[in-house]
């Protein structure tokens, strides 16, 4: 059976990944971790790579990384499954939500 | 990476290490009341530092955006007067308002956004993107909200103001010490109650103690969260407020002895639902969706009405006030706005009886905020202008749902109402309380300088008693700015005692020492939460309250000093919950003195049962003594003629600014 390896890991908070990091566009300039007020990015060790997201429960969706980020695509929002919202096409009643 | 493996410490670990300043004026908290005061401070010439927990550019709860520029009565397009409005705001919440404050909000908003737009903001549709537009001023551009005859809500494009606002306080030469987490008011050598000589905090990333004494300090860190629910797990993006503002300051303030009004004042809470949606993200009608059109699943239209009942057929009607009536505040009726308020001052609204009338059938649920019918100035103004500019609405809402394809012209967003809530809220259970997260609330008491009974001690923003919104935190920013300056004119240091601070280190580092039974920050929150839900929810009376008080004094006595934590990030959170648990104190010491209910405080009382009877309409004021709490009353109004007394005041203020704010161009 194929598998990812086995390790001893505690669960992840949940929500656990408030954002995501476009590794093609994010330059690792850590101007996100700069900016947000809740502090919850940690730079990578090594110069360059993606910020860590420490404390992602301490995230509260302001947005600011990605406004502030000067390479657009870099950073995206990851709104929780239970917290996306739905809505419908008044014309053809067709019925969506956030993907 | 995972961020589950194990990484060193990004940072230099300092505990311990001390670095000192100087300032005239202190400002603690670099949010919006904070910068602002900052900024006024240092145009009249004084040497001024702030200190900030987070990074001054985003951080607050207005870091991220602004649409409403609330109570300008000052602008030339306004109906009503500074004193007409502030009055009808304060006896709107049965007197338990802040009048001095609002009253500062009321007559200088306007000038204040003046500065704000020579900063480089944008405050007037200078784009003509809303030309011909019901609700704007065609020669000066203003947009405004709510009420279109009286026009004292501006709409403003606020996601940027506090880049441009903590630029200007660089220019100013403003000392701006960021990521250092504000513990301790410091008082002439050390002595409880007497006058403010400096601050003392701890750098968030590398643990080093930060002390400044200063002449004047400026307190301005918002106001207590997370005393009644605390959840860490599943709260995401319907998180309303950011984890950094908890009360600090109203700890701080209340261990060297400020006076403290209006504690009692708790609310179920709108917010605290992890089981909710984004804020501002989800359809309804009121605040920043006002006044959105609200279709059922078959597309018929929920009937507005204006406060006499009177059934309104066009959009533009929902703005403007009722036959006999002279203006109206907000509108859009009113899941999300804490106290019913008066009638005379009630805007339009979705009929009060939707829900029963879903019930019967006349409606089926679910119900959609409509902005496809709407005229296409109206929903632009709301998509995209208010959504967007609105708090932490730019990116986790306008952004986010647009690159999802949402398009406001083509698509209806749903309601959650009365599958799951009204509005933005959620049906809580009674003990889900919250003390600031949204309305008026209880706060430090101050005069007419915006200052406590603390010689020195100012306040500003959400801080204050009985006080909300950006503009109102801008307006008393500014305003105390000044005042705080000039009382640092003049005036030595007062002198800091070595033995404060050495007692302070203590205190402030003691979660480092490794404890074999430790508890975690958020075990301690949710332990406090839970005391309070029990012996402080909505039902209360004497015995449940100081079984409250017994069982906050045990957990500060014995679970307080098993607080943990084995870095700076997680030091800062465990002192924090260290002062949601003084703040869950001073509440239920508040709560114990009031005898009698209160309708808009939304206080009962078994043992008192009476609502609002007239002996205990009057503010019930607490401060920490030597010994024990002390109690005293100020009547309602007690700030007496408002206009009298701002008007000398902000004609010295302006006479003290040495320097113009920096125009951006
Ligand atoms: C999502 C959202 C949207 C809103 N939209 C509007 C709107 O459109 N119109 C409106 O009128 N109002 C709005 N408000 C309310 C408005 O943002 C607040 O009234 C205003 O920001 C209060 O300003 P303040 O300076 O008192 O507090 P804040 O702006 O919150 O600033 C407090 C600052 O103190 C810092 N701090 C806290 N503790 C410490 C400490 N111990 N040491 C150092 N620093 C500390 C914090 O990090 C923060 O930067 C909104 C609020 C929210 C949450």
């Amino acid at each position: 059976m194929n598998h990812s390896p086995v390790l001893a890991t505690p669960n992840f908070p949940t929500p656990g990944r408030p954002v995501i990091f476009d590794p093609d566009v994010c330059n690792g300039c850590n101007l996100c971790i700069v900016v947000c007020p809740e502090d919850v990015f940690i730079p990578h060790p090594t110069k360059g790579g993606l910020p860590i997201i420490l404390f992602p429960e301490e995230c509260y969706y302001c947005g600011a990384c990605v406004d502030d980020c000067n390479r657009k695509g870099a950073i995206r929002l990851n709104h929780p499954l239970q917290q996306r919202v739905r809505w419908k096409n008044k014309k053809t009643n067709e019925h969506s939500r956030l993907r | 990476m995972s961020h589950f493996d194990s990484l060193p410490w990004p940072y230099p670990i300092k505990y311990g290490e001390q670095t000192n300043y100087d300032a005239d004026v202190l400002v603690l908290g670099g949010g919006i009341a904070g910068v602002w005061a900052a900024i006024t401070a240092a145009r009249t010439g004084a040497r001024v530092a702030i200190m900030e927990k987070g990074d001054t550019r985003r951080s607050g709860a207005g870091g991220t955006g602004c649409d409403h520029w609330q109570w300008a009565a000052d602008n030339p397009g306004s109906g009503v007067t500074p004193n007409e409005l502030s009055n009808a705001l304060v006896a709107n919440h049965g007197g338990w308002r802040n009048g001095m404050s609002t009253y500062i909000q009321c007559a200088s908003g306007y000038e204040t956004l003046l500065e704000l737009e020579a900063m480089g903001a944008k405050v007037r549709d200078v784009d003509d993107e809303f030309a011909g537009a019901p609700f704007r001023d065609e020669k000066t551009k203003l947009l405004y909200a709510y009420d279109y005859d009286n026009r004292f809500v501006i709409r403003v494009w606020g996601a940027n103001f506090k880049p441009l606002l903590r630029m200007e306080c660089l220019r100013r030469g403003v000392q701006i010490v960021d990521r250092v987490n504000a513990t301790t008011l410091l008082t002439e050598n050390g002595r409880h109650g007497a006058r403010i000589a400096g601050a003392a905090g701890v750098n968030t990333r590398t643990g080093a103690y930060v002390v400044v004494r200063a002449k004047a300090v400026v307190l301005a860190t918002n106001r207590p969260q997370r005393v009644f629910t605390f959840s860490s797990e599943h709260r995401g993006v319907t998180a309303f407020r950011g984890a950094s503002n908890v009360g600090n300051g109203h700890a701080m303030a209340w261990r060297i002895g400020a006076e403290f009004t209006m504690m009692e004042k708790t609310i179920r809470s709108p917010f605290a639902s992890p089981y909710s949606y984004p804020p501002y993200g989800s359809g309804n009608a009121i605040n920043t969706w006002y006044p959105c059109t609200i279709v059922d699943a078959n597309g018929k239209e929920a009937p507005w009405v204006d406060v006499n009942g009177k059934v309104l057929t066009t959009v533009e009607e929902r703005c403007h006030p009722a036959e006999g009536q002279k203006f109206f505040i907000m509108g859009g009726g009113n899941a999300s706005q804490p106290h019913p308020g008066l009638k005379q001052y009630g805007g339009p609204r979705l009929i009060p009886d939707l829900e029963d009338r879903m019930m019967r059938g006349e409606f089926t649920p679910p119900f959609y905020a409509d902005m496809t019918s709407m005229p296409d100035y109206e929903r632009r103004a709301i998509w995209g202008l208010m959504v967007g500019q609105e708090g932490r609405t730019r990116i986790p809402v306008l952004q986010t749902y647009s690159e999802g394809g949402f398009d406001p012209a083509r698509d209806m967003l749903q309601t959650y109402d009365f599958i799951r809530g009204h509005g933005m809220r959620e049906p809580v259970a009674p003990q889900e309380r919250t003390f600031g997260e949204i309305g008026v609330s209880g706060g430090m008491m101050v005069d007419w300088d915006m200052m406590s009974n603390i010689p020195g001690l100012f306040g500003a923003g959400d801080l204050l008693f009985g006080a909300q919104d950006h503009s109102h935190a801008a307006t008393t920013g500014r305003y105390v700015g000044a005042r705080a300056a000039l009382h640092a004119q003049g005036k030595d240091f007062a002198g800091i005692s070595e033995e404060q601070i050495v007692r302070d280190k203590e205190r402030v580092y003691a979660p480092l020492t490794a404890k074999p039974d430790s508890l975690d920050w958020k075990e301690l929150n949710a332990g406090v939460a839970r005391v309070m839900q029990n012996y402080c929810g909505e039902v209360k009376n004497a015995e449940l309250l100081s079984l409250g008080e017994m069982w906050l004094a045990d957990i500060a006595a014995n679970e307080v000093p098993r607080l943990a934590a084995d870095n700076p990030h997680k030091l800062m959170r465990a002192l924090d919950v260290a002062d949601i648990l003084t703040c869950a104190q001073m509440i239920v010491a508040a709560s114990q003195r009031r005898k009698a209910s209160s309708s808009t405080l939304h206080f009962s009382r078994l043992d008192y049962p009476d609502l609002d009877p007239p002996d205990w309409q009057k503010f019930l004021v607490i401060r920490k003594g030597e010994t024990d709490i002390e109690t005293s009353y100020r009547p309602h109004g007690f700030w007496g003629d408002l206009e009298a007394n701002y008007a000398p005041r902000a004609a010295e203020n302006r006479s003290a600014l040495r320097h113009k704010v920096s125009s951006a161009a």
